[in-house]
């Protein structure tokens, strides 16, 4: 039996998106498919982290979902934070913490979400936080090291913003 | 140097980071047709019948594809140098099925859903045959894997397929027997390694189309871009020169992509119906129908005398190749040749080697490629004798250490240029804290810490066979393209070779731009394995900077009116005295000259093969901590001290060195393909077979005991697999250490430790 394809509408990294899809469509399907070819599948266990978007600005795995979730709701990919993405990326290449490197839009979307998310993570914080995106080439040490020192980085930043001008309001203490 | 030895970025970073397209499924055509794969549920049976007609008619099916349509000409999948010496053994499809994943059909439909509808609609009778599992029991087994009439062998491997036998041989230098009469002590053991997967995160992917010119082009997440064009065309019968082999970015292959997996189904596919396809495997496929490590049984004999010193070491392994023999005769020659050399004061070696056929998916390669397995086998041995002699493991090492200036018969009789394994010994055992925790340190009553080590080796390719061509092109600007065959699959080896391009040419990074590879456009190169892109790649560019340095002079001495003898390059000019007196003209505007109207615009071209394969070495040192009531062993500080000549690009070496190190430990404690009773693999998930995540790990720290390698590019020498190969046996002398357990298999779980401890209590 197969069920009637019917139509979604969604913003994507702010823009909205009416489409008409297949029922059994999972989230990763629908957005390479749109051309949000950043979003990567690395297993079919929900296992791997690579397929990492936010929906409602939280992390989700998009190969373990259905498009039709993602009705009414706005969903992000690293194509929506590129500012960001790139700021964080200077970090992974100084360590050469990129290896083949397809492992990174997921990890870099959970890590703009943890720093969302959490005040001043420890390295466990920050481990237990990211344990889900699994990376094969790295083992992770050099990673854990460009996290640090762009973590570190911000917050140098802010303190450094707010003390200069403490009439304006700081920047990127989101 | 401006840029070599130095932590310059890699060149992909930030695309990669921010998410740009640039795989093979981003680059695909949205019209490909979609190829999927019926696999067979048997690990042994003969297709008595297929039935595809249902299965042709359903909507959106181009075509279904079986053993009746394929070529007939043998082959073997492992990428290698022709003529290769893995057996030719398989066809895209066969009348035998051989393991549980063997291809049965091949579907194309412009769907998914389609193609899955497909496969479930053919129907197909098999005649089940007994298979065999277990390596030792394949050899003269009634059950004969291989019984094909054209099966061939390229070399003699010492093979016997009636028998399953796909290699064997022996290797001796020395009195073994005399060595062995002499000694005081005597170790005989049986280690045992399993089946790994590489697990790389881009499971195995293609498309093809046709061009233009009525060309078949394969665009792969391959490392062996020019094996791919010789495979296919041998295996789909057509002429090299009808097939071009594209690669672009690939998310990482540790050898698992140094054999052809994902290429033929859609070659043959747009070969047979003119339209683009391509074939994603799901993770699934990829545990269970690509290639695996090579499970080895290695029995070690070592003798010596009361004051430490290895007389005579003697390996006997036995490796399972599984169905297939990708690999096979070549892995279980380094778990000799790349690990007995490391105590060449030894005055007699054997090694004794035999390669079984089972009914296991087929084996190929995988980082460390055999040498790996040995590693566990030999430094266990050593960490038992050691005991046995009541010596500190280290002092034993390096008593026994080969030594720069030696001749290593077991080596292929190559001298030692390069060596600072000492050191290595001596800065791991400080960084770990040796003396203060050797053997062990009880933290409470139910937990302790404990040390172990280990050393290994590796090569820097294959010497006198694998080649590397490169080009380095003068563009108009005065920018240069640096042309190689060489696949970048995440090691950064695009980067590498500009930085050693950018310090010949005296330039800026930014002046090197790097092509993709493209073998109707890059210059030959058997590819990236066996640890052989910055040594021999890396010469060739060196080679090549310089015959362009000589060309630019030449022409610039026209221009000039001057001698060429005379005349300097600075990288920015060629003058004769100084670069901004009279007789002196920029690259640029050299370049900008050339362009126009002189008929010569500036390119040059070297080729490497390198006669030696100078190892390069590492010690590996774990800190654990051991519940001695679960058995549980967390691996909570790793240090590993590496000498790969000089690190072109210390950034990168480092991280692979922390990433072998980690796919090491996963090795050691965990990593385990298994099959079922019928052949079934029950891990073909990371669900199932779990890799180490972040949280599995503690402290992995990395330094480098640099010599200067002189036959290498600036000094260096190999990275990439030599960094695998210490976690499991340095882990397993850990355990021994902290509760007294010697576990001789792989992984190493906290059952066995458990088990290990009730047996020493009875
Ligand atoms: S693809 Fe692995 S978790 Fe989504
Ligand atoms: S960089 Fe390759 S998987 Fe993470």
């Amino acid at each position: 039996m197969q069920l009637k394809n019917f139509s979604i509408s969604c913003k994507i990294n702010g823009r909205t998106y009416e489409e008409n899809i297949a029922p059994d469509r999972t989230l990763i399907e629908f957005l390479r498919g749109l051309g949000f070819l950043s979003v990567k599948q690395g297993c079919d266990t929900s296992n791997c982290g690579l397929c990492t978007v936010w929906l409602d600005g939280t992390p989700v795995l998009s190969c373990s979902m259905l498009a039709a979730r993602a009705n009414g709701r706005a969903i992000t990919t690293i194509e929506g934070v590129q500012e960001e993405a790139t700021a964080f990326a200077g970090f992974m290449a100084a360590q050469g913490a990129d290896q083949c490197g397809f492992c990174s839009p997921g990890l870099v979307m959970n890590i703009l979400a943890m720093e969302r998310e959490l005040d001043d993570p420890t390295p466990e914080d920050i481990k237990h936080y990211l344990a889900g995106n699994l990376c094969r080439c790295t083992g992770y040490a050099s990673q854990m090291r460009a996290i640090e020192a762009y973590l570190a980085a911000k917050t140098a930043k802010t303190a450094a913003a707010t003390t200069a001008a403490p009439a304006a309001p700081a920047e990127g203490g989101a | 140097m401006r840029h070599v030895n130095q932590g310059i970025p890699k060149l992909d970073a930030k695309a990669l980071i921010t998410g740009r397209p640039a795989y093979t499924d981003d680059l695909a055509p949205a019209n490909c047709l979609v190829v999927k794969v019926l696999r067979s549920p048997h690990a042994f049976a003969k297709i008595n019948a297929i039935d595809t007609a249902a299965a042709e008619q359903l909507p959106g099916v181009a075509c279904v594809i079986t053993h009746r349509d394929v070529p007939r000409h043998r082959f073997t999948m492992a990428g290698q140098s022709f003529p290769e010496p893995s057996p030719y053994d398989r066809l895209i499809l066969d009348r035998l099925v051989r393991y549980v994943g063997d291809p049965v059909a091949i579907v194309a439909a412009e769907t998914e859903r389609q193609a899955d509808r497909a496969l479930k609609a053919i129907k197909v009778d098999y005649e089940v045959l007994e298979p065999v599992f277990d390596p030792a029991k394949a050899l003269d087994h009634p059950s004969i894997i291989h019984p094909e009439a054209d099966y061939h062998v390229n070399h003699d491997i010492g093979n016997d397929p009636n028998r399953n036998l796909c290699a064997s041989g022996e290797f001796c230098a020395g009195d073994l027997a005399a060595a062995f009469a002499a000694a005081d002590v005597t170790v005989d053991q049986t280690y045992e390694t399993r089946a790994n997967n590489q697990a790389m995160m881009e499971t195995f992917r293609t498309f093809c189309y046709m061009d233009h010119s009525e060309r078949l082009t394969i665009v792969s997440a391959t490392q062996i871009p020019f094996h791919v064009r010789s495979i296919t065309a041998r295996a789909l019968g057509i002429p090299k020169q009808k097939i071009r082999v594209i690669k672009p970015r690939i998310g990482a292959g540790f050898g698992a992509k140094q054999t052809l997996v994902s290429e033929l189904f859609p070659a043959l596919v747009t070969l047979k119906t003119g339209k683009p396809s391509k074939m994603v495997f799901s993770r699934k496929e990829s545990f269970t129908a690509s290639t695996s490590r090579h499970a080895m049984r290695i029995r070690v004999r070592l003798a010596a005398d009361r004051a430490g010193n290895v007389l005579g070491i003697h390996m006997d392994t036995l490796s399972n190749t599984g169905a297939y023999g990708e690999h096979g005769p070549t892995t279980v020659g380094l778990s000799g040749h790349k690990t007995m050399p490391l105590y060449n004061k030894a005055k007699a070696i054997k090694f004794t080697y035999k390669v079984a056929y089972t009914n296991t998916m087929s084996a190929g390669a995988f980082r460390g490629y055999g040498a790996t397995q040995g590693t566990f086998a030999l430094e266990s041995a050593m960490n038992e004798l050691a005991e046995k002699l009541n010596m500190d493991p280290l002092d034993l090492r390096l008593k026994n250490l080969v030594a720069q200036g030696e001749v290593m018969p077991g080596y292929y009789g190559e001298k030692l240029n390069s060596c600072t394994l000492a050191d290595c010994i001596r800065r791991g055992k400080e960084m770990i804290g040796w003396d203060a925790n050797h053997p062990c340190r009880q933290i409470s009553k139910t937990k302790v810490r404990a040390v172990g080590a280990a050393i290994t080796m590796q090569g820097s390719g294959i010497p006198n066979i694998d080649t590397a061509s490169v080009e380095i092109r003068l563009q108009d600007d005065g920018f240069y393209t640096l042309m190689i065959g060489a696949a970048d699959m995440g090691t950064g080896c695009d980067t590498i070779l500009a930085q050693m391009a950018a310090e010949v040419l005296c330039c800026d990074m930014d002046r090197i731009i790097v092509s993709q590879v493209d073998t109707d456009h890059s210059p030959y190169d058997t590819g990236s394995y066996a640890s052989s892109t910055t040594f021999v790649t890396g010469t060739s560019v060196i080679k090549a900077g310089k015959a362009l340095i000589e060309k630019m002079i030449t022409m610039a001495a026209g221009t000039l009116k001057a001698d060429p003898g005379d005349l300097e390059f600075n990288g920015t000019a060629i003058f004769a005295g100084s670069p901004d007196g009279k007789k002196a003209i920029t690259v640029e505007a050299l370049a900008r000259k050339l362009a126009v109207g002189n008929g010569a615009c500036l390119s040059a071209t070297a080729t490497h093969s390198s006669p030696v394969s100078p190892p390069p070495f590492m010690a590996g040192f774990a800190n654990i901590e051991l519940d001695l009531e679960t058995g549980k062993v967390v691996v909570k500080d790793y240090v590993g001290i590496v000498d790969c000549g000089t690190p072109i690009n210390p950034n990168l070496a480092r991280v692979q060195a922390e990433g072998g190190i980690v796919q090491g430990i996963g090795m050691a404690l965990y990593e385990d393909i298994t099959y079922n009773s019928a052949g079934k693999m029950m891990n073909s998930s990371f669900m199932q077979y779990k890799i180490p995540s972040r949280k599995d790990i503690g402290d992995i720290r990395v330094a480098f005991e640099s010599s200067y390698e002189p036959s290498g590019p600036f000094g260096a020498k190999s990275i990439g697999e030599v960094v695998i190969n210490t976690p499991a046996p340095a882990i397993a002398n850990a355990i021994a250490n902290a509760c007294g357990v010697r576990l001789r298999h792989l992984p190493m779980t906290a059952e066995d430790v458990v088990m290990g401890l009730h047996a020493r209590e009875r």
